[in-house]
């Protein structure tokens, strides 16, 4: 009963769901090997290669995995700064 | 004949590997097809208990590989149907005793006398796994819908993909349609997309299992209960049939529940 008062006062997510969210996660990283941290430094190493060529907002750009069955995907989101502006 | 190798994998022990292994066989011979199953969890066997065969053990899986007995001196055959047979693990040995391709080897002399060969694989990825894996047509994850095996059959998932014996299908076990209704376990469809497998069947949570299992007599032998009828439909679907899943309401509908006003303690 206590959980359907929770639910009614939205104090608390389900637990169900939760546990999705966090199976989600764990997913990424057991399938792929890579650990959150290890995900952080290929991010800033990307972006330090991608700076030496073009202008790039670090705070911007988006890495994330994604996962389309069972295959695990890199998705990079860089959006560049315009040249002209500079000027 | 020319049987079928399903091999029976979890990951994480407990989840009811060797429940599913007993239960499908039943529910495989029950339709007259002969059907022999492996425990391959030397050194922990339990098969045979939950078979209710443990006292008619005098071979073993190691005794065959190391060529003591020959195969069919170590099969039991079941109480219950003349064409259901089990070689049971080792209880004094541990896996090495075995290779992948023992196994191989065992299941190739056996294919032509079977229609089906059913391995339960012991918990863990290491050598008890490959070897139950090794010769497997199908492999079959079995899991149930909480963080802790979810996690690991994904694990199994990927190896079973990486030994080129996939894709691999999936079993959930002990799902409390309770709990799913009520927002505090995943149900069927997170489950699916979490893992990304394709579905044989859904177990609900039945204490009838360990009711019969305390008799050594599989669930699947009993109509009446829900999770024996759960298993009698995934060996349907082995089978090859189209078997709609379950309603797994758990008897919560509105109609259910008024009629459990009147009747406390049904179902």
């Amino acid at each position: 009963m206590s959980g359907f008062v929770d639910k009614l006062l939205s104090r608390n997510p389900n637990s169900a769901s939760t546990a999705k969210e966090r199976l989600q996660l764990v997913l990424i990283h057991d399938r792929t090997d890579l650990t959150p941290t290890q995900l952080d430094t290929l991010r800033n190493e990307l972006i330090d290669v991608i700076s030496k060529y073009v202008n790039i907002d670090r705070q911007a750009v988006r890495i994330n995995m994604s996962q389309e069955g069972r295959e695990q995907r890199l998705i990079a989101d860089i959006p560049l700064k315009s040249a002209t502006k500079r000027r | 004949m020319t049987a079928r190798v399903v091999t029976f994998s979890s990951g994480k022990g407990g989840v009811g590997k060797t429940t599913t292994t007993a239960n499908l066989a039943v529910a495989l011979a029950s339709t007259n097809q002969r059907v022999v199953c492996i425990d391959g969890d030397i050194g922990l066997r339990n098969l045979d208990v939950v078979m209710g065969l443990e006292n008619r053990i005098v071979y073993d899986l190691v005794d065959v590989i190391e060529g003591r007995c020959r195969v069919r001196q170590a099969m039991i055959r079941d109480k219950r149907y003349e064409n259901l047979f089990l070689i049971p693990a080792a209880q004094t040995r541990d896996k090495t005793a075995v290779s992948p391709s023992d196994m191989v080897r065992l299941c190739n002399e056996l294919r032509p006398e079977f229609d089906w060969i059913l391995i339960d694989s012991p918990a863990g990825i290491e050598r008890g796994f490959r070897n139950a894996i090794a010769p497997a047509d199908i492999v079959v994850v079995v899991t149930n819908p909480e963080v802790s095996a979810l996690r690991d059959a994904d694990r199994i998932i990927g190896l079973v993909e990486a030994e080129e014996k996939g894709p691999a299908r999936l079993v959930i076990n002990r799902l409390n349609a309770a709990m799913v209704k009520r927002g505090e376990m995943l149900d069927t469809n997170d489950v699916l997309e979490l893992l990304a497998i394709e579905l044989l069947g859904i177990v609900p949570e039945d204490e009838q299992v360990i009711i019969s299992t305390n008799r050594g007599q599989p669930v699947a032998l009993d109509d009446k209960s829900k999770a024996g009828k759960a298993f009698q439909n995934i060996a349907r679907r082995l089978n090859g049939e189209d078997v709609p899943y379950l309603p797994l309401d758990g008897g919560n509908n509105f109609f259910n529940k008024i009629g459990k006003m009147f009747k406390p303690g049904g179902n």
